[in-house]
Formats: structure tokens, C-alpha cells, sequence
């Protein structure tokens, strides 16, 4: 996926300027960067859920938004909402086996308000991985959860993202879960916000122990500057 | 469940409440609830119960259904759009305060005393109420849920059916109750000023015959009808559109 985006205004502000930015197959790219500097902007336009804005994309087609709350249909159980997603592109037959994938076998019946907000966040991501995307947009998805179920949610999606291999461009404030995650990590900043820094990271996960995360995040937080959460690799 | 004592016997202390009145009254002007009985049996039999309540019943359905759905599809419409509610809010104040009667008069004047004046008269009457309910339900809708059937390509009529409509079907009950309620009492005045059948044109014959008691049949039966209604489909379906809730 491509896109480069000349200008994007809210009224008469400019909030992005001059983003270039291209998304590898299979690759997995943090954003981050000071709070309201526009990277939900970003990941909107990136979804075609904003039009106004000038400049082009390509490849765009095939992708899958994880909502930071979930959006789930609450008057559907949970497999119709991951059917009525599947179903337009071409997967509603699977619905059931991406619920699996989760783990939330045996809730295909339940309403999304009986869900725990962990549970809910599960079936956001199988509603995605559903329609088999080529991309993958993630705002900010484990938040709001407690440390042991965002800790979970995030091997349960990095083994998904191996397993199907989207590109993902997942939005986070937390330095240590971008240090932790990421293959690359881009930060936004300043008004109109630009990308700062683009950070490739070639360590193997299995080998980012927690040393390792806290000076890797420590560094993103130098160039992230204000508006960043503080890492805490001692809970990754 | 507690409803299932008080209810049946708040009515019946009711019906007993009108059997002692009837017992100091003059049995002409209020008729015991036994003799009553005994006139809604004769008019069973004799089949002119059953054929009036039918063509009572039959236009209350038929203007019920076509004003939920021309004030649903007003309403979704001026809910959604800014524009059109500005332009149009107006008239739909001055509908809303158009006296039935006058309603039910003009369409008889404009297309005689006809069924078509009399339903058309009816749904008229409702359409706005219906309006109103539902551009507020189409304010209401949820934007966060629109998006994520935008990206997942839903596409028009599952958006409608698994998106929209659940949203509004709150508001859809709300409007089919005060609906019925107030569409039946109109039927009745549009039977009594212009047509030759139904519970409306009986109640006429039998007030200018000074039948109370027959007034009262077809007045009970009515009513009997109408909460049938009510709690033999709008109740279940409620319940159904709402199983999501509880939790």
C-alpha cells in the first residue's frame, strides 16, 4: 500500500503536510507520536473512511480496521458480526474459524454486552482477520485493558499476523509495545504533523528481552518528545 | 411476575365497581355488566359483531401500515438531513396541529364518501406523530457503527437491515403504540361521519336509537381487540427486537 498525501485540514488548520508513506507486504509498522498530532487522521484516511484530503493512495483495496472500541453490532451475536463483515468479501462461510482463532469458541451465540471488554477486543480482531485483509489498520487496540490481557492480545495478534501476513500499520502510545511489536516504527509530530522519524528494527522478537525494549523505548521517547505515554517494559 | 395477579383482578374490581353503579342507575342509561353480556351474544350470533369489528379492524391496519411507513420514511429522511429538516420542520408543526375532524372532513369533501377519503383521512392524521418519532430516531444513529459497515462494505441493504433498522426499532415500537392507539379512535370518527359500515357507524345507529347497552358492546369489543393487538403481536415483537439487551 501507498500514499502520499499532499495537505489535510480540519477547517482552516493543516494537520498533515507532505506524508509519504509506503507499507511493505507483510510488514508490521508502528505509528506513534504525541497525542492529537493526527495519527488516527492518518489511519482514516489510509481506510477511505476520509475523503477530504489531498493527494493519492493506491492499494487500499483488501483491508481490515481494528476500531479502538470495538464497534461491534450489539443487537447481533457474535457470529453474525463477524459474517455480515466476512460475507462481502467473500469469507462468510469461515466466521466460525476466525471466532476460533481467538479463542471464542463456544460464544457464537453471545451478545457483544456480554462480553468482557478484553473478549470484545478479541472479536474486533477476528472480525478483521476475517476478510482476509492485505492490510491491516489498528488504532491503538489494547487499550483500556489490563496489563495481563493486553499482554495476550498482543502475542494472540502477532501469531495471526504471521500466520496471514497483512501488512499492519497499528497506531500506539505505548513506546513499549512499539519497541516490542514493530518491525518499523514511524513517529508523527509537529503541526502540520510530519513524519519525524522512520526506525527500522531487525532484532528478532524473541530476542527483544525487557532491557532491550526499555533503551529502544527510551529512545523513540526522546524523539517522540511531549504527549508520550512512559514505557513499562518490566510488564511486556 | 406480579402483573399477572394485579392486572386481571385492577379489572376486575372494575367490572364490579360498574355492577353496583348499575344497580342504583336506571338500566337504560347504565346497563349491568350480565345484561351487556347478554346483547354482545346476540349481536355474535346474529354475525353483525364479527362483520363490523372486521371492517373497523381492516382500516385501522390499512392506515396504520401506510402511515408508519410514509412518517418513517419522512422522518429517516429529515433526521439524516439537516437541510431538508429546516425547510420542511415547519410543516410538519402545522400537521401536527391540524384537528383530525378537519382532516376527516376535507378528504370526504375532496374525494367523497369513499373508502379510499377515509383511510387516506386516518394515515394523514398519523403521518406526522410517526415523523417526529422516528427524525429523532435518525439523529440518534450511531456514526462509530455506520463507519465499520462503510469499511467492512456492508453494502445498502444489509447496512439497513443489521445497522439502521435495529437502531430505529425502538422508535418504531413507540410510534406503532401511540399509532394504534390513536388511530383506532380516529377510524371511529371517520366510520361515524361517512361510511356505512364498522364499530364507528354502529355506535351512530345505536346513539340515535338511545341503545346504550349496544354501545357498550361494540365500544368493549373494541377495546378487547385492540389490547388483543397489543399483546398478541407488538409485545412479542418488542420483546424479540430487544433480546439483545438483556444481559
Amino acid at each position: 500500500m501507498r500514499v502520499a498525501i499532499e495537505s489535510k485540514s480540519f477547517g482552516g488548520d493543516e494537520i498533515l503536510k507532505d506524508i509519504s508513506l509506503t507499507l511493505e507486504p507483510g510488514s508490521f509498522t508502528v505509528l506513534t507520536g504525541p497525542s492529537g498530532c493526527g495519527k488516527t487522521t492518518l489511519l482514516r484516511i489510509l481506510a477511505g473512511l476520509d475523503t477530504d484530503w489531498r493527494g493519492h493512495i493506491e492499494g487500499a483495496e483488501h483491508l481490515a480496521y481494528v476500531f479502538q472500541e470495538p464497534r461491534l453490532l450489539p443487537w447481533r451475536n457474535l457470529l453474525d458480526n463477524i459474517r455480515l463483515a466476512a460475507e462481502p468479501a467473500g469469507h462468510g462461510a469461515e466466521a466460525a474459524a476466525a471466532l476460533a482463532t481467538v479463542g471464542l469458541e463456544g460464544y457464537e451465540d453471545a451478545f457483544p454486552g456480554t462480553l468482557s471488554m478484553g473478549m470484545a477486543r478479541r472479536a474486533g480482531l477476528a472480525r478483521a482477520l476475517a476478510v482476509k485483509p492485505a492490510v491491516l489498520l489498528m488504532d491503538e487496540p489494547f487499550v483500556s485493558l489490563d496489563e495481563a490481557a493486553a499482554g495476550q492480545l498482543r502475542e494472540l495478534t502477532l501469531d495471526l499476523w504471521r500466520k496471514i501476513r497483512p501488512s499492519v500499520l497499528m497506531v500506539t502510545h505505548n513506546l513499549a509495545e512499539a519497541a516490542a511489536m514493530a518491525d518499523r516504527v514511524l513517529v508523527l509530530s509537529g503541526r502540520p504533523a510530519v513524519i519525524a522519524a522512520d526506525l527500522s528494527l531487525d532484532r528478532p522478537r524473541d530476542r527483544r528481552d525487557s532491557g532491550w525494549v526499555r533503551d529502544f523505548s527510551g529512545r523513540l521517547r526522546e524523539t517522540v518528545g511531549n504527549g508520550a505515554v512512559p514505557a513499562d517494559p518490566g510488564s511486556l | 411476575m406480579p402483573g399477572l395477579v394485579t392486572v386481571p383482578a385492577s379489572l376486575l374490581a372494575l367490572v364490579l365497581l360498574w355492577a353496583l353503579l348499575a344497580v342504583f342507575t336506571d338500566p337504560e342509561i347504565l346497563p349491568p355488566p350480565l345484561a351487556v353480556l347478554a346483547l354482545a351474544a346476540e349481536e355474535w350470533h346474529s354475525g353483525d359483531l364479527l362483520f363490523h369489528l372486521g371492517a373497523t379492524l381492516g382500516r385501522v391496519l390499512t392506515a396504520f401500515i401506510l402511515a408508519m411507513a410514509i412518517g418513517a420514511a419522512i422522518g429517516i429522511a429529515l433526521g439524516l438531513s439537516g437541510k431538508a429538516n429546516r425547510a420542511f420542520d415547519p410543516w410538519l408543526i402545522v400537521a401536527l396541529n391540524i384537528p383530525a375532524l378537519v382532516t376527516i372532513v376535507l378528504c370526504y369533501l375532496w374525494f367523497g364518501l369513499t373508502e379510499v377519503a377515509a383511510i387516506a383521512a386516518v394515515a394523514v392524521n398519523k403521518i406526522p406523530n410517526v415523523a417526529v418519532t422516528l427524525r429523532e430516531g435518525a439523529r440518534a444513529l450511531d456514526r462509530e457503527l455506520a463507519e465499520m459497515a462503510r469499511l467492512y462494505r456492508f453494502g445498502p441493504a444489509a447496512t439497513l437491515r443489521h445497522v439502521i433498522l435495529p437502531q430505529l426499532a425502538p422508535f418504531m415500537t413507540a410510534a406503532a403504540r401511540s399509532g394504534i392507539a390513536l388511530i383506532w379512535k380516529i377510524v371511529l370518527v371517520v366510520e361515524l361521519l361517512g361510511r356505512s359500515n364498522g364499530v364507528g357507524f354502529q355506535i351512530h345507529l345505536y346513539f340515535q336509537l338511545f341503545d346504550i347497552g349496544r354501545i357498550f358492546v361494540y365500544a368493549i369489543a373494541f377495546i378487547l381487540v385492540m389490547q388483543a393487538v397489543e399483546l398478541g403481536i407488538l409485545q412479542p415483537w418488542e420483546r424479540h427486537a430487544s433480546r439483545w439487551r438483556r444481559v
